[in-house]
This record gives structure tokens, C-alpha cells and sequence, in this order.
């Protein structure tokens, strides 16, 4: 086992991969009185096309079946596995994103039977084919919920404007119809293939001890018997740099409108240090313009174009990434144009050098701020070291970032033919 | 549990908690004025808060605000309202990191209480009051907050149930105000009436993270200005149930049924731990009676829970069903309370469910936010007892205690928002 001594924020982690390859990550917090475990996999929604386990053959399976499978792992032969924990006096979750599958809990006593409990249900699938059936029916009415969802809505139909072909812009539900073609023949090949445990990360973050707790999981783990781990191929179409649509237009009742702008990534870095900069970048520049000390928010706000609601968010992955910007709007088509004319006016106008070192500082205080949350703490670091980057050495090379770097990376970032807009209107 | 202190001490003009803990990363300065509700008030205190945050005489403009908060590492400057029990609660409050943790940061204690000292005393004036232009904008924003809550039909339900429940009580009143209010409010009044807030509401001010050593109780003198403590009134508790039915109809899909019950047990009561235990065995955790038996035994609903008001005495049923569902839903819940009331639960699931209320309320003193609310709650119902006195009562709880506080809530009000098409027998 390693132990990693963070001086500068003072946090320690103590982690090992144990034979069967699954990565453990503990960070002891005595303090607290709780304690948080996430056991991931790295596998999503957009995880469709792939080679399952020992076999040759490129396998599509159906759209939502990571998201399908989530949920039919809490449900056992004789008891639906929620009921353990509330017995435990814990409280459990799961969520399916793009490219993780995650189960969680909290918990303030009785830690080791909680993540007994966690890695036991998790590591024993049990599919029937009427179970498979039954859940059907349950999904179908999360989607439908969703549907009535305006933000949902609008998030998604961004997405899909912005893609082509990336199993990105498929919703990570599924539809009605695609999750109807769902078997139990295809849960266990993706089970077999993506829940390997060389492709999973245990991350425990609270009141532990390090040593006993990693040597309760090994013990735990080598009970258990799996096959050789072997990589796995995923396969993921051609996607053109420009955008899928220029602009799209979901009609729904809302009783205001709304406009999203979408900004498509073409080029995704390689090299851990280089991807890292490049989403703080794109986080900063996207600060300087659209947060609430934001110059472009004050102009916007000022000309009645945006409220409360008004936001920007970005996500980068091993082999997407968009930014999204937009919210409620009296004129969705003014604040779209406005937003637009701010982005492509980077090129020749970005932000000056106090400005820069001013959203670093902030950027530096909210991740310390964040970092009173356990729940981000090890959502951040499994998330990160999925990406083969340590989350808490990354904060270092945000805190060496230049204003230079800054200049570099806006004259190049925006192009035209990477924006969409998405409308949310009501019917006339 | 690792220890975190509060030493309560009671100042010329207010009282200061000081929470020190090792759990944080950032330092947390609440300020929370507190005065009885009232209709005359109650749209003026929540107008306040998004002004104050608009900009002050040095920070002139919300962007110039703003950035200096970004230079002060990102620190989180948040203004509220809120009601408790019949008190309405103006929070004005800081988050600063810890400089510790930041190489080359300095004072920023200092700087961030001169800071919140310019935001509460100095904001943005004209002539004498705060700047109409602002008073005028934040006046829309706030009216349309008030319009955006009627599509939260979860929250509008809600409401409509409390002003018809607590009609003659002051909790019946609307925590952000009312719309015929707004024009009549000029920003000269407005401003007055701040500085009433300032000087004649009771105060408490709280400062919470790894703060021995850092003077906090002298830099807080510099905070604030002259004033006098005023008392806490408590809320009245109403003995009589309405037992009512009340329908009313929407644009909606969805049909909310919800239930106001009077528990007449609040935070200072001897049978407070036991309504916990009652509540979380009835409808407050996914294992409760009202999520198994509405939801998923019967599948009526999408959410079936049951919530406490701790410092009136009031219980809250809330539940999404088919319109077609109402009678049958309705006999359900009803159902639930009275095995409630005659101890249908096992002892298993009583001491699980005092498991998960203990561990919910120690998972609320990790976070910064929870520990100050869990504190204040002793303070609004002026009692001693300790967060962590309490979990100790929980945790004694027995079956008996359950059974009496379950036969003490009696049912008020039955509300149903549903369907404009649905046919009802019952009126």
C-alpha cells in the first residue's frame, strides 16, 4: 500500500491495486463522523460499442443499457438490496454518466458491513429474464419524467445538435423503444466486460484507519475468484470537427423560453497535464465571461436578456468534450446571438492579466471549498484517476498557469463551425 | 465523534457562537437576524437580500462585488430569508478559505469581515435610501421568483395548504412576500426599515472551522455596530385541529395530495427525539411505512413522505398521485397513521430507524451549514440542549414513547391540488 502525504491542502491518501486489478483509494478524515465509499466502473452510456470478454467480435448492444443495468443490480433473487443498507443504517445511490457507472453510500456507523454490503452486491449480479421485464416498465416511466424536464430537455437536445455520430448525444436512459430490446443475455456481457474489478475503483473517504479497512477489502477480494484481466476494446465512431446541427428547436410547454449554446471540442489531449489545463482553461475563460462576476453576464443581465437561471458548464473525456451555455430568456434568439458574438470575440478580445490571476484565485478557493465535502473529494479523485491524472497534484498546475497559456489557448479555441444554439419554446 | 465545541457568549447587542472543528477547510461567518412574522414586513425581508447584494459604496456595481469576492480567493458571500415557527430569519453570511491552506493568501480573515462589515453597513445609497434603480430591478427578479414558485406544484400545494391550515397564524404568511406588496414599497421605506432590522431584531452570529487561535471574538466587536439584543417571541402552538378537506383544481397532470397534521412538540419538548423517531418510522426515510405502502406496495404515487415543522408543532404528509387515486390514496396514509398509532412496527425497524436518525443528524454536523441550523434550532426554541445531547435521546428512545407521540398528532387539513378534468365525490 502507498501512502501520499498532500502538504499544501494536508490530505493523505493511501491507495494499492490489489492482484485482481481493482484500484483502492482511502483518505483517512478522523474528524468527520461519516464516511463516504463510491465503487465505480468505468464504463457509461457511451460505452455501446466493445468487444466483450474473451470473445473477437465487435458487439453493439442497445441504447440506456449501462444506465438499465445500474439499476438491476440492486435487485437480488430474494430482496431488493437498498433494504440491506437502511438495516445498516447507512444510505445508498447509484448514478450512470457518460462514462461511469457508480454505487455509493454514507454511512456513520458499522462501515465495514456497509461496504461489505457495497462491493458484495455490486460483485454478484443475479439477471432473470422476468426481473429484466418488470424493470422495463420502471425505466420507461423515469424517461417519461424526464421528458416533462425542461433543463433535461434542453441539455440533451444541445448534445445531439453538436454530434453526428459520438454515443455522447444518446440519451444515458435510453428510450422507451431501446431499452424494450433489452435482454438479460445482454446485461451479463456487459456486466462480465466492464465490471471487472481491473476496470473498477474503490474510493472510501472518512472516519477510517487506512490499514485495516484496505487489508478488509483485500481480504474480501481475494474470496473472490475472477478471470485474467485483459484490456478492453472499445470502438467509437469517426466524428467530424463541425457541428450536427446548426441549431435546433424543441417545442414543450414552458412558460419561458430558453436558449443553450453549445461549443464542440475536436481536440482532446493526450497527455494527462496537457488534458488537465486544458478543461481548467476552458473552465476560466468561460468564468471570465459568463459567471456572476463575469463581464459578458453583466452585459447580458444589464439588457434584460438572462436571470437567475442563467449558467455555463463544460465536460471533457478521454474522447469528447462540449461546453454549454444559456438558460431562461425573455428573447431566445437575441441571447443566443449575444452569447455567440461573445465567444468568436475571444480571439481578439480574452482577458486581461490581473482579470486571470483574479479567476485562478477563485478557482483555487472553490476546489478548497468543495474539498469540505467528501462526496466531492472522492468523486473528483476516482474521476480523475480514471483519466490517469492525481486530482490533488493536478491544483498545482492550475495554480502555475499563465496568463500566456491563457492567450494561447483562446486564440485558437473558438471557431464558428463548433457553436449550435438550442431553443426551448412553448407551442404558439 | 471528534469533538467540535461552541462556546455560546452573550455580547453587548448580540450573541456569538463560536464553533471550532478541524472538519473544514474554509471558515463560515453567519449573521442571522431574526423578528416575529408579520404581514406588514414580510415582502420587505425578502426583498432585502437580493439588494444587499447588488453592490455597496465602495463595490458600487453587483460585477465590482463580485470580483472582489473572486479576489478573496472565491470567497462565497450568500444573503437569505427564511421562516422557522413563526419567526422570519434574515441570513447574511461568509465563506472564506482557510488561509492555511493557500500559499501566499494574507489576512484574509481580516479582509473578508471589512468586507461583510462594508456589505451590511455600507451598501449602495441614494440620497436616503438604497439606489432606486436597484430597488426597481430586483423588485422583477423577485417578483419573478415569486411566479416561478407557482410551477413548483410540490411547493405550491404546499403553501396553499399552510394559509388555509394556519389561517389565523402568523406561519401562515408567504416566505417571499406578495406581489401587491411590490409597488408600494419605495426604496427610501425600504432602506428605513433595514436599519430597524439592524438595530431591533434579535442576533445571532455564528463562526464555525479551525478558528483557535485566530481572534475571531475581537474581530467580531469590529463587525458590528452599537445595537440592542432583543428577545426571541416563541410561536404559539394551537391545540384545536381544523379537520378539513380543501380541493382545488390546476393545469396539472400529477395530482398532489398533501396532509398538515398539529404534533404540538417542538424542539424543546421532552417528546421531540420520539416525534424524530416517529417520523422517520412513518414517512422520512425510503424504508418508511409511506414510501412502502403508497409507493411501492400499491404503486399510487411517485413520492410518498412525511416532514417536521420543529418549531410550531407541525407535521407535513406529501404525496404525488393519479387524480383517479385521491379516496384510495387517501384511506392509505390514513391507514399508515393509525398503525402508527397502534405500534404495528417491529422493534428491528424502530431501532434501524433510530440508526438512520442518528446518522442523518450526525452527517449534518460534517457540513458547515448543518452544524450552524442545528445550533440555531436551540437557539429559536431557547433550549440548552446540544446536538449531541440530542442523538443521545434518540437513541433511547422506546416503542411506547413512539406510540404516545403518534397518538398525539392529530390531522388538520386534507389538501388535494388536482386535474381540471377530475371528477371528485368528495368536496
Amino acid at each position: 500500500m502507498k501512502h501520499k502525504h498532500y502538504q499544501q491542502i494536508e490530505e493523505n491518501i493511501y491507495a494499492d491495486t490489489l492482484s485482481n486489478g481493482l484500484r483502492v483509494f482511502i483518505l483517512p478524515k478522523q474528524e468527520m463522523a461519516k464516511t463516504f465509499a463510491i465503487f465505480t466502473t468505468d464504463y457509461g452510456s457511451i460505452d455501446q460499442s466493445f468487444v466483450p470478454l474473451n470473445e473477437q467480435d465487435l458487439q453493439t448492444v442497445p441504447d440506456g443499457i449501462a444506465h438499465f443495468l445500474e439499476h438491476k443490480l440492486f435487485e437480488k433473487e430474494d430482496r431488493d438490496v437498498f433494504q440491506d443498507f437502511s438495516k445498516l443504517g447507512a444510505s445508498a445511490n447509484a448514478f450512470t454518466s457518460f462514462t461511469k457507472t457508480a454505487y455509493l453510500f454514507s454511512a456513520t456507523s458499522k462501515i465495514k458491513e456497509s461496504l461489505q454490503t457495497l462491493v458484495d452486491f455490486v460483485q454478484n449480479p443475479y439477471f432473470s429474464e422476468q426481473s429484466v421485464e418488470k424493470e422495463k416498465g420502471i425505466i420507461a416511466q423515469e424517461i417519461r419524467m424526464y421528458d416533462d424536464q425542461p433543463d433535461w430537455r434542453a441539455f440533451f437536445g444541445t448534445i445531439k445538435s453538436l454530434y453526428h455520430h459520438h454515443p455522447v448525444q444518446i440519451d444515458i436512459a435510453g428510450t422507451v423503444e431501446s431499452i424494450h430490446n433489452i435482454t438479460k443475455d445482454d446485461l451479463y456481457t456487459c456486466y462480465r466486460t466492464f465490471y471487472h474489478p481491473n476496470n473498477m475503483a474503490l474510493f472510501i473517504a472518512g472516519n477510517v484507519d487506512p490499514e485495516e479497512t484496505m487489508a478488509f477489502i483485500k481480504n474480501n477480494q481475494d474470496q473472490k475468484d475472477f478471470e485474467a484481466p485483459a484490456p478492453i476494446t472499445r470502438k467509437f465512431p469517426d466524428e467530424p470537427k463541425e457541428v450536427a446541427e446548426k441549431e435546433v428547436t424543441i417545442t414543450m410547454p414552458v412558460s419561458v423560453p430558453k436558449a443553450l449554446v453549445g461549443i464542440k471540442e475536436s481536440v482532446i489531449p493526450k497527455d494527462p497535464k496537457e488534458f488537465m489545463e486544458k478543461e481548467w482553461l476552458m473552465d476560466i475563460v468561460l468564468d471570465h465571461l459568463f459567471s456572476k462576476s463575469g463581464v459578458a453576464y453583466e452585459r447580458l443581465y444589464e439588457a434584460g436578456l438572462i436571470d437567475q437561471s442563467f449558467s455555463s458548464e463544460s465536460h471533457l473525456e478521454r474522447n469528447f468534450g462540449f461546453s454549454i451555455i444559456g438558460g431562461n430568456t425573455k428573447d431566445p434568439e437575441k441571447l443566443a446571438q449575444a452569447i455567440k458574438q461573445e465567444l468568436l470575440n475571444l480571439q481578439t478580445t480574452s482577458m486581461d492579466q490581473q482579470g486571470f490571476e483574479r479567476i485562478k484565485r477563485k478557482k483555487i478557493g472553490q476546489i478548497l471549498r468543495a474539498m469540505n465535502s467528501l462526496e466531492f473529494i472522492a468523486n473528483q479523485y476516482t474521476h480523475y484517476q480514471l483519466l490517469g491524472i492525481d486530482f490533488f497534484e493536478s491544483i498545482e498546475w492550475l495554480e502555475n498557469l499563465t496568463h500566456a497559456d491563457m492567450q494561447d489557448f483562446t486564440k485558437n479555441w473558438i471557431n464558428e463551425e463548433q457553436l449550435s444554439t438550442c431553443f426551448v419554446k412553448a407551442n404558439e | 465523534m471528534a469533538e467540535s465545541l461552541e462556546r455560546i457568549i452573550p455580547r453587548e447587542g448580540y450573541d456569538l457562537h463560536l464553533i471550532h472543528t478541524k472538519k473544514f477547510k474554509t471558515i463560515h461567518l453567519s449573521l442571522k437576524f431574526t423578528s416575529k412574522l408579520t404581514r406588514e414586513n414580510i415582502t420587505k425581508r425578502a426583498l432585502l437580500p437580493y439588494i444587499l447584494q447588488q453592490g455597496t459604496e465602495n463595490y458600487p456595481t453587483a460585477i465590482q462585488l463580485r470580483q472582489h469576492l473572486d479576489e478573496l480567493y472565491g470567497t462565497v458571500l450568500a444573503v437569505d430569508s427564511s421562516k422557522k415557527g413563526e419567526n422570519h430569519i434574515l441570513n447574511i453570511r461568509l465563506e472564506l478559505p482557510n488561509e492555511q491552506y493557500i500559499a501566499g493568501s494574507q489576512d484574509l480573515l481580516d479582509k473578508g469581515i471589512a468586507f461583510l462589515r462594508e456589505v451590511i453597513y455600507q451598501p449602495k445609497l441614494v440620497n436616503q435610501g438604497f439606489d432606486p434603480k436597484i430597488v426597481a430591478r430586483e423588485k422583477e427578479t423577485l417578483r419573478s421568483k415569486m411566479e416561478s414558485l407557482k410551477e413548483d406544484k410540490i411547493s405550491f400545494a404546499n403553501t396553499r395548504l399552510i394559509e388555509e391550515m394556519c389561517n389565523e397564524e402568523a406561519y401562515r404568511l408567504r416566505v417571499h412576500g406578495y406581489e401587491e406588496d411590490l409597488d408600494k414599497i419605495t426604496a427610501e421605506d425600504l432602506y428605513a426599515y433595514y436599519q430597524q432590522i439592524l438595530n431591533q431584531d434579535h442576533l445571532d452570529i455564528f463562526a464555525v472551522g479551525d478558528i483557535e487561535g485566530l481572534y475571531v471574538e475581537g474581530k467580531i466587536t469590529e463587525l458590528v455596530d452599537e445595537r440592542e439584543q432583543q428577545p426571541i417571541e416563541k410561536g404559539k402552538k394551537v391545540a384545536s385541529a381544523n379537520e378539513q378537506t380543501l380541493i382545488e383544481k390546476d393545469d396539472i397532470k400529477q395530482a398532489k395530495l398533501h396532509f398538515g397534521y398539529r404534533t404540538n412538540i417542538t424542539f424543546d419538548d421532552e417528546d421531540y427525539p420520539a416525534l424524530h423517531v416517529f417520523n422517520g418510522l412513518f414517512g422520512g426515510f425510503p424504508s418508511s411505512k409511506l414510501f412502502m405502502n403508497v409507493r411501492e406496495k400499491h404503486s399510487l404515487a411517485y413520492y410518498a413522505a412525511s416532514r417536521i415543522e420543529s418549531h410550531k408543532g407541525l407535521m407535513f404528509v406529501f404525496s404525488g398521485i393519479g387524480p383517479e387515486q385521491y379516496e384510495k390514496a387517501k384511506e392509505i396514509i390514513l391507514e399508515q397513521m393509525e398503525e402508527m398509532r397502534n405500534g404495528e412496527f417491529t422493534d428491528n425497524e424502530l431501532s434501524e430507524t433510530k440508526e438512520m436518525t442518528i446518522n442523518q443528524l450526525r452527517e449534518t454536523l460534517d457540513n458547515p451549514h448543518g452544524m450552524i441550523e442545528l445550533h440555531y434550532q436551540s437557539v429559536l426554541a431557547q433550549s440548552s440542549i446540544t446536538p449531541k445531547e440530542l442523538l443521545e435521546k434518540v437513541n433511547t428512545v422506546t416503542k411506547e414513547q413512539v406510540m404516545n407521540v403518534a397518538n398525539k398528532v392529530k390531522l388538520d387539513t386534507i389538501y388535494l391540488l388536482t386535474s381540471k378534468e377530475a371528477e371528485q365525490s368528495e368536496a
